[in-house]
């Protein structure tokens, strides 16, 4: 049992129940999946004058504050009692890729030589943790949603602007990761 | 409490978006890099279980468990900020690797920069409710 939870699970695997979230939702309270909703409730919470313009209704939404909470709770389980001690299994070519970028330790879920306190302090870190988690935020906000909203639940009701955005996250992801990273190449390091 | 039901839900999501690698950086470059059907897989399974599970809810005229009506997301048409806005994010997901559902759950893993990702994310939505009358919607 413990070995099962142990190990990461396979897509066909994890897919589905992923993807029962969002009617789970609905079943529970008639509540939509969207997550990145919760970011403006954060920000409601820091700088409570600002809820109106940011649409946030912290009485509301309040349901989801407990959902994310729990992402993270469900997240700190895995941590302490059941985390995979083997690296992500990446095919072979992305090894590669990524060792050209200069990254020589792919263990743990994100590389440490790019998330890591002391890399704050320089180009790398600023890019990869600041700016990427602005964009992610703004990205959502304009956007009208993330990967759950959009990607799951938008495209599951078959939903146009959903389609778009989705088209836009590859749009965006392979810019970036194609066009933008080659460039900024000797940086990387 | 009545919100209890979520935050039992969310456990077993986080947990399910973990083992799922889903969060993990280096899945997010391998699909941006078309190397593996991993995460197509995911997204490739994940949504018509959801659009089957929907329809279903719709046939049986499924109810919440207080025995309220469901209601499905309003239908969404053509707006430049869609894919805009989508566009951003995308520059944003393939940078820090996650979307904010594996943010909270990168934290969670131990992984604790990322609640500079997540306060950066923060920034941007501010930033998005000062500047959003000025963009093309």
């Amino acid at each position: 049992m413990k070995e099962l939870l142990t190990h990461p699970w396979p897509w066909y695997i994890s897919g589905p129940l992923i993807g029962l979230t969002a009617p789970a939702l609905l079943v529970l309270g008639n509540k939509q999946f969207g997550i990145s909703s919760t970011l403006k409730d954060f920000c409601a919470m820091c700088v409570p004058s600002l809820s109106k313009p940011l649409n946030a209704n912290l009485k509301e939404n309040a349901w989801n504050l407990f959902f994310v909470a729990g992402i993270f709770i469900g997240s700190v389980i895995n941590y302490f009692w059941f985390q995979n001690p083997e690296p992500v299994k990446i095919s072979e070519n992305t090894i590669s890729d990524l060792h050209k970028m200069g990254l020589t330790n792919l263990n743990g879920l994100v590389p440490s030589e790019i998330f890591n306190w002391n890399n704050l302090l320089h180009f790398q870190g600023i890019l990869f943790i600041v700016i990427g988690g602005f964009l992610v935020g703004f990205g959502t906000r304009y956007g009208g949603g993330c990967t759950s909203g959009h990607g799951i639940l938008g495209l599951a009701t078959l939903n146009f602007g959903s389609l778009l955005a989705v088209i836009g996250f590859f749009i965006g992801g392979l810019t970036m990761v194609h066009l933008i990273f080659p460039l900024i190449y000797n940086n990387l390091r | 409490m009545k919100n209890i039901r979520f935050l039992l839900l969310g456990i077993f999501f986080g947990f399910v978006l973990t083992k799922s690698e889903a969060i993990s950086w280096f899945r997010i470059q391998e699909m941006f890099r078309f190397q593996s059907i991993h995460m197509f897989g995911l997204l490739g399974t994940a949504i018509p279980t959801a659009m089957l599970a929907l329809y279903l809810i719709k046939k049986f005229q499924i109810h919440t468990v207080e025995g309220e009506n469901i209601s499905v997301p309003k239908k969404k048409f053509f707006k430049y900020r869609y894919i805009l806005g989508g566009t951003i994010f995308g520059f944003g997901w393939a940078l820090a690797g996650a979307c904010p559902g594996p943010i909270y759950a990168l934290i969670g893993n131990g992984n604790l920069v990322f609640i500079v990702v997540l306060l950066s994310a923060m920034l941007g939505v501010l930033f998005h409710t000062l500047v959003k009358d000025k963009l093309p919607q």
